[in-house]
């Protein structure tokens, strides 16, 4: 970069290993948002910011993937020591490093500590999380520390605004000239020179106190209960089906006031509009296709609240713990458990996710089968669908059946899932090996109401911004497909299908025939492959010019009527498998660094959304 | 097998066990970690060291999985730590207490 050549800033990193807190500092110093939780491996990515000091100095701040030693083993890790080590392309070492430690944790932190100094950066070290700390009864002399490690040890609490005052002081007063070269020479660490460092951890532990309390604490109380071998799956899948029970239930009310905004502003348009090609433009084409996806707002704002607690509670790994002989016996490794629940969200973050994997097949492994878990933006299409085929019933004492449809849906891509990676693993498994787990299990603690905020808010930020960005305009460019040409004197039939993209569905209808597709389902799923809940806002426009009134309200109940339940189960069964995504693909692309995985991953995935589609047609079909 | 191995030692000394026939709940301590003589793949032992599983630390299995009893959840030091049987099978303790087996 120009710019950093011509006033060169110096340029800091934060350092630790895994779920100590760095990215909830670099958040303060920044000013950023990075995602931060309760688990090993949130941050997969170096990120940068900068920090003025108080006295107007400007430092540019690098977040980087915790690394349990600077001698990698995962991808992650190794992004963090090729910036430690300048090892960068176009990118020379930090000029100083901030050590971030769990106070909760020294024993198991310092030896990164002992391992930095040894490279020879400046550095400070941050005894971060020392809230908890006290409140576990650990007292640790912070100056003592510093003198006994040789270098500034200054007290931080990452959660609490003010928590890093004493850090920001000393960056402010710290000279940090810009060294503008690569680290010295590091050479890795033996077994006998890592228990030498543990034996100097000890040592410094019983001089500054921190060891640490050997007795039972509350995790392990709690994991008593959560790990056991008949209680915590039970747990588990009492939790999981909340959730599923919750998307539905809590939804109702906030759905039907945003269907009547909608409708009523429609109601509203329509009359103050002259019947116009404008008129059309903004009821069929915008109001219709946007009105139909925003409706599902509140379910996905449910969805994220579950997960974004279990994230920062420190669920996540036990349920890895739970679920790892299933994850074994198809051969993937334990570490797969994170990214592929992340995927749940969306399947970009998990794939990324899976630079946490050390052996390279069992990463591709994981990555191939990411798409399979039901992201956020299928929920629109599920909850559509049943919606308007699945009753509104009380089944088996108390569950809800559309809840109980939605979660059949989601176990159907993680089957898929099982049973492609085992494929996978008769295919491919012999080379890799046995597969690892080592998963650190982080003591629990309260969801931060803060961080449950922001992440709820972003993704409601993110949401509005697909329909206001992607949405919107791919809605605008259906409807002027949809529209012209307009259709020659003396038609019959609705407009929409003398034009392009009545004819284009036509075309698709032929192909998509034998699993049970009209040509509205045809052309609803092109635009859908930019952004999956864009099916529905399709649908929505699709479906409003070929009746003829406003449906931006009541799609629900139009294609109850003119779909077939074998053609919706049908349409169901696409969804869990097809590949209905190209920024996932091009993710794919990035990370395994070859166009032939997305290639392959696109081929397999509309191979089995095909087949799951015609089975599921023609098995309803006969039943019906 | 252990006993094979541990002829002259003194009485008050307990002999060492691979870490997967700890009881739940028993505390014990690290005598050593090798990926050499188990099947684990190459860097697994010095990765469980680069975890804190080092000769003398503190461990105590907190749960252990359904069926074959895998994986295991391990506290180690202060933290704690979820670990297949192979990767496991790496780890050598001595237990605190006197086992009576």
């Amino acid at each position: 970069m120009d710019a950093a050549r011509s006033a060169p800033l110096p340029l800091i990193a934060l350092v630790g290993n895994p779920n100590c807190g760095k990215t909830a500092l670099f958040n303060i110093l920044t000013g950023s948002r990075q995602k931060v939780a309760n688990y090993a491996g949130v941050t997969v990515e170096r990120k940068e910011g900068s920090h003025l000091t108080s006295s107007g100095r400007r430092i540019r701040v690098l977040d980087l993937p915790g690394a349990y030693s600077l001698d990698p083993l995962t991808p992650d890790e190794q992004i963090t020591t090729d910036v430690l080590f300048g090892r960068r392309a176009g990118e020379t070492a930090p000029d100083f490093v901030v050590c971030v430690t769990d106070a909760t944790n020294l024993r198991q932190n310092l030896r990164l500590v002992l391992s930095l100094k040894r490279l020879g950066l400046p550095m400070v070290v941050a005894l971060n999380m020392t809230d908890m700390a006290r409140r576990k009864g650990i007292v640790i002399d912070a100056d003592r520390l510093a003198s006994e490690l040789g270098v500034p040890v200054v007290e931080t609490v990452g959660v609490k605004t003010h928590g890093v005052r004493e850090l920001i002081q000393v960056l402010d007063v710290t000279p940090m000239p810009r060294r503008c070269g690569t680290t010295g020479s590091w050479q890795p660490l033996s077994a006998a020179d890592i228990e030498l460092d543990q034996s100097e951890v000890r040592r410094i532990l019983g001089v500054v106190g921190g060891a640490g309390l050997d007795g039972v604490t509350f995790s392990d109380r709690l994991d008593a209960l959560v790990l056991h071998p008949f209680l915590g799956p039970a747990i588990l899948a009492l939790i999981l089906f909340l959730v599923f029970q919750a998307v539905f239930a809590w939804a109702q009310w906030p759905m039907d006031a945003i269907k009547l905004g909608v409708a009523s502003f429609g109601d509203w348009l329509g009359a103050a509009l002259p019947q116009s090609l404008l008129r059309g433009l903004l009821i069929d084409g915008i109001l219709a296709g946007i009105g139909s996806v925003l409706v599902f707002l509140p379910q996905i704002i449910i969805l994220f609240f579950f997960i974004l607690i279990l994230e920062d509670s420190g669920y996540l790994p036990r349920a890895a713990f739970l679920l790892d002989r299933v994850m074994g016996s198809v051969g993937l490794s334990g570490r797969a458990f994170i990214p592929l629940l992340s995927s749940f969200a969306c399947a970009i973050p998990g794939i990324m996710a899976t630079r946490t994997i050390q052996n390279p097949r069992d990463r591709l492994a994981t990555i191939m089968i990411a798409p399979l878990m039901t992201c956020s933006a299928r929920l629109p299409v599920y909850a559509l669908i049943i919606g308007a085929f699945i009753p509104r019933r009380v089944v088996w004492g108390g569950l809800e059946l559309q809840g109980v449809v939605l979660f059949a849906l989601y176990i159907a891509g993680v089957a898929g899932a099982m049973a492609v990676a085992f494929v996978l693993k008769l295919t491919t498994g012999k080379s890799g090996g046995l597969q690892a787990l080592m998963l650190e299990l982080p003591a629990y603690h309260w969801p931060n109401l803060r961080n449950l905020g922001i992440g709820l808010w972003q993704r409601v930020e993110i949401f509005l911004s697909r329909v206001a960005t992607i949405i919107l305009a791919l809605m605008v460019i259906l409807w002027a497909l949809s529209t012209f040409p307009a259709p020659p004197p003396g038609a019959t039939g609705p407009a929409i299908q003398y034009s392009i993209a009545g004819h284009l569905g036509a075309w698709l209808a032929v192909l998509f025939k034998p699993i049970g597709f009209n040509w509205q389902i045809s052309i609803a799923l092109v635009p859908g492959l930019a952004a999956r809940e864009v099916a529905v806002g399709a649908l929505g426009t699709v479906y409003a010019l070929s009746a003829g009134n406003d449906v931006s309200s009541a799609l629900t109940p139009l294609i109850a009527q003119s779909w077939s339940l074998p053609t919706a189960l049908s349409l169901l069964a696409w969804y869990v498998f097809a590949p209905q995504c190209l920024s996932t693909l091009a993710t794919v692309k990035r990370e395994t660094n070859s166009w032939r995985y997305p290639i392959i991953m696109a081929a397999y995935l509309f191979a089995l959304a095909y087949l799951g589609s015609w089975i599921t047609f023609r098995v309803a079909t006969a039943l019906a | 097998m252990v006993a094979s191995q541990r002829s002259p030692v003194p009485p008050s000394v307990v002999a060492e066990i691979p870490l997967m026939e700890l009881p739940p709940g028993a505390s014990a301590r690290v005598v050593s970690v090798s990926g050499a003589d188990s099947e684990a793949p190459a860097g697994v032992g010095r990765r469980l060291a680069e975890l804190g599983f080092l000769p003398g630390e503190a461990v105590r299995i907190v749960a252990r999985g359904l069926l074959s009893g895998a994986p295991i959840a391990v506290r180690i030091g202060t933290g704690t730590f979820a670990l297949r049987l192979f990767e496991a099978a790496c780890i050598r303790v001595r237990p605190e207490q006197p086992q009576f087996r």
